[in-house]
């Protein structure tokens, strides 16, 4: 288990001498590594606006009647951080800033296929994030549509639409040159030895998600354009009035959006997957079975739009046609999640904070594909569309879900990154500071989404009261947890422990090189002659 | 010995960069297929109208640009040809026809479009909201997707005016012509996608 | 990294030449048969003659003749999702 290969001489990739001082060596740095960690500073300054809007929006729920902010606002604020929290913070997040990170690493590779364009990619989804900021305080101000861009509104609002829809643009492109990097660097980069089968498995989600990224993402790039087409040259062609089809727009936008999902989830998964061996100390169950429902999800799961638009006024044929497939996009998911537990059973089980992280999301995760499939059923939908239910979802898919999976990632890949070690015990605390406010928080929004609760309401009705008062109770605990897990690790990034190449005893190819990793990965291109996840005697064997 | 694994690297790269150019290539396919999408579902719903409107575009001018853009497509394919056989001048000759090419159709698209403004049929005009509803799709899309493609033209001419430079400077020649052949996939894309748009706007009456 | 042939010169001048005559050809065939159109299937004949000049592109000028098997099947990866986009949508706004 020990493979200690502290010092071998080779230079960090944060060592400030062989890198050059000063934010330059940072911004121009070709470096995978330094790439990933630009992205994760942006995405997270983003996530810590969003939480605070979400934690206002909250607050201003406390009491029924009393509309502490105005509709507008409340527009505005919902729509702001529907648009932050999806297109800066979770669909980056994990791609590219642990994808960035390990990818490479994780296949045996000096760097990405096309380093230079990974940078322009962190610049054009900077440029992206900057132009997201800047539409709020020009033209119409802040938008107010929400995150979906749905149009007659998008085109008639007099909210700076334009800008907003080319933010998003911006961001989507260098999303989808990430794809196009990591897709090559797969297929070209492979260290000799590793055929597609010894990959790790978050390579494989990762290539998943690259087809998604290249095929999903210029479908929301015209659907865009032609908003901002609609806006700026008048050629609106959803307009009824003129022969256009508004539904056509529906379709088009969760053509991406949809896909988009599994974007942010496949990756989360492949995380968890590389995190259960090390901690169970045995070899994945399934290892193809996990890596072939990556691309099935990514398959089915572009094909499932249609169930954002049940109540919209979709065909018959198309309904059942999209029900039918949102089941099936679940066979995949569940064969992950069955692959997890089988791997940790009879394994010997380290809880450890990146376990206890991947703990909770499993929890988390499976009650946000269960009420998923609550939703693709076409009759239930109907009951709870446009509802709280639909915000409890989605928060336990994608919070619970990703981040909870990106976090879950941070703790595993911490030490390695910076070879350095945060307080366990702190992290465990915040995890369960989060877990309890995270339940609170989401959890009664699947009953007041049942009884009725409008989503996007700057008010509601007496009866609802209980409900939101404990879901906002719940954001006063979740906040605390996010606070107190990132100052471990702020805290650990500077005055953390030194730590081994391999405190965890994992056994893929980034725990064989020293912590932080040498700027060049490996000093040598390493062989590779078996699957991965082999552990103890049977590695000795090798 | 040194020297051969030092080109299997190189090949490796030339490939990969091929593959990124393919993947690229994809998702344009998906960018402009949505508007094949859009074109479809309007097509079919307002069939008479989109027949009528077809009559206000004009064949010859259509089939000279299809012309033209088939044309500038062989001599971007003859120009990487003859940088494999190391062949400097004469790649030139052809890249500067393919250019030459591009800009004249961009040209002459042009001119088009300011033939339909004379007439009146620009978006919002009153000309044409006084057409009925499938007319106004009709150019709508017209517009949309002839637009976005001139866009790609113009985008070609200008890689290909780069590649030129780096031709006649000699950073790609016999050995590394990569870049060359990734803007020539770039620009037969951009054909591929005319090729569709023609029989779409100007033969379907 | 596998080791590969490095492939120079795909194909040779005449071989460009004859494809562009082809598609010439065809282009002119594409507009004679639209204007003439006997068997009414305009949309027909000018969207199979454009698949096919798109194919000549792809195969000579694009070399995907030339290229190893992965590429020419990778092509369809886009194409068969294109058109289950299309066909789901059109289960739609054809139906609706």
């Amino acid at each position: 288990m020990e493979h200690n290969t502290k010092d071998t001489g080779s230079v960090s990739y944060l060592d400030k001498t062989a890198n050059g001082r000063g934010i330059l060596a940072w911004i121009l740095s070709t470096d995978h590594k330094r790439i990933g960690l630009l992205y994760a500073m942006v995405m997270f300054s983003f996530f810590a606006v969003a939480v605070s809007i979400g934690f206002t929006m909250r607050l201003a729920l406390i009491e029924p009647g009393h509309k502490i902010l105005s509709a507008r606002t409340y527009d505005a604020l919902f729509t702001i951080h529907g648009v932050i929290m999806i297109f800066i913070f979770i669909i980056p997040s994990i791609p590219a800033f642990l994808g960035n990170f390990f990818l490479p690493i994780l296949i045996g590779a000096k760097d990405v296929a096309f380093p230079r364009l990974n940078l322009l990619s962190w610049y054009i989804f900077v440029i992206g994030a900057v132009l997201a900021v800047v539409s709020l305080f020009t033209g119409g101000g802040p938008i107010d549509t929400g995150w979906t861009f749905y149009v007659p509104y998008s085109i008639q609002t007099g909210t700076n639409v334009t800008l907003a829809a080319f933010s998003v643009f911006l961001i989507g492109f260098s999303s989808m040159l990430t794809g196009i990097n990591f897709i090559t660097t797969i297929h070209r980069y492979r260290a000799p030895g590793m055929k597609w089968f010894r990959m790790p498995l978050f390579a494989w989600s990762l290539y998943a998600t690259g087809w998604v990224q290249i095929l999903a993402t210029p479908v929301i790039a015209i659907t865009l354009l032609l908003i901002i087409a609609g806006r700026m040259f008048g050629i609106y062609l959803f307009d009824p009035a003129s022969g256009g089809d508004p539904l056509l727009y529906q379709h088009l936008f969760w053509m991406y959006s949809h896909p988009a999902v599994y974007i942010m989830i496949l990756p989360a998964m492949g995380v968890v997957t590389e995190i259960i061996p090390t901690f169970s100390k045995k070899p994945i169950f399934g290892y193809t079975a996990i890596a072939m429902s990556s691309l099935a999800i990514a398959f089915f799961g572009s094909l499932v739009w249609g169930h954002h638009m049940f109540t919209s006024g979709m065909s018959q044929t198309a309904k059942w046609l999209f029900s039918l497939l949102t089941f099936i996009v679940a066979v995949p998911s569940g064969v992950k999640v069955f692959n997890w537990v089988a791997s940790l059973y009879g394994g010997s089980i380290e809880l450890e904070p990146p376990l206890l992280f991947t703990f909770a999301f499993i929890f988390l995760f499976s009650i946000g594909g269960f009420t998923g499939l609550i939703q693709g059923a076409l009759a239930v939908d109907v009951q709870v569309h446009d509802t709280y239910f639909i915000v409890g979802h989605l928060h336990y898919v994608m919070f619970g879900g990703t981040a909870f999976a990106l976090f879950a990632g941070i703790h595993y890949w911490f030490p390695k990154m910076f070879g350095k070690m945060y307080n366990k015990n702190v992290a465990r605390l915040a995890l369960l500071v989060m877990f309890i406010g995270f339940n609170t928080l989401y959890f009664p929004m699947f009953v007041l989404g049942w009884e009725g609760m409008p989503r996007r309401s700057y008010d509601y009705l007496p009866q609802f009261h209980t409900g939101q008062l404990i879901s906002i109770v719940g954001s006063w605990i979740l906040v605390p947890g996010l606070i107190i897990m990132f100052t471990n690790l702020i805290y650990a990034l500077f005055k953390g422990e030194k730590t081994p190449a391999n405190p965890w005893g994992g056994v893929t190819l980034e725990w064989k090189i020293s912590s932080p990793p040498p700027r060049e990965n490996f000093e040598e291109i390493p062989v590779i002659t078996s699957r991965p996840y082999v552990f103890g005697a049977e590695a000795e064997h090798e | 010995m040194n020297d051969m694994a030092a080109d299997v690297r190189e090949q490796a790269d030339t490939t990969g960069g091929k593959l990124g150019m393919w993947l690229f290539i994809f998702s344009e396919i998906m960018f402009f297929g949505m508007l094949f999408l859009l074109y479809a579902v309007y097509r079919t719903r307002h069939a008479a109208a989109f027949h009528a409107a077809a009559q206000n575009m004009d064949t010859a001018i259509g089939t000279l640009n299809t012309a033209i853009l088939l044309t500038s497509s062989l001599f971007m394919a003859l120009s990487v040809h003859a940088t494999q056989e190391g062949r400097k001048r004469l790649t030139e000759i052809f890249l500067s026809i393919t250019i030459v090419l591009g800009i004249s159709f961009l040209v002459i698209k042009s001119f088009e479009w300011l033939a339909h403004f004379h007439h009146g049929l620009y978006p919002g005009s009153v000309v044409l909201s006084r057409l009925g509803k499938g007319e106004i799709m009709f150019f709508g899309l017209y517009y949309v997707m002839t637009g976005l493609h001139g866009v790609h033209v113009f985008i070609g001419v200008a890689v290909l005016t780069i590649m030129l430079v780096l031709i006649h400077t000699g950073k790609i020649d016999k050995t590394k012509f990569a870049a060359l052949e990734n803007a020539g996939l770039y620009w037969h894309l951009v054909d591929i996608i005319w090729i569709f748009l023609f029989p779409l706007f100007y033969l379907i009456k | 990294m596998t080791q590969e042939t490095r492939q120079t010169a795909p194909a040779d001048y005449g071989t460009y030449l004859i494809v562009w005559l082809v598609l010439m050809i065809l282009l002119a065939a594409t507009v004679v048969l639209a204007k003439i159109d006997p068997l009414h299937l305009a949309v027909v004949t000018s969207m199979s003659i454009a698949a096919l000049k798109v194919l000549l592109v792809l195969l000579f000028f694009m070399h995907l003749k030339y290229e190893k098997g992965y590429y020419g099947l990778m092509v369809f990866i886009p194409l068969v999702i294109l058109a289950i986009f299309i066909s789901l949508t059109f289960s739609d706004t054809y139906l609706r």
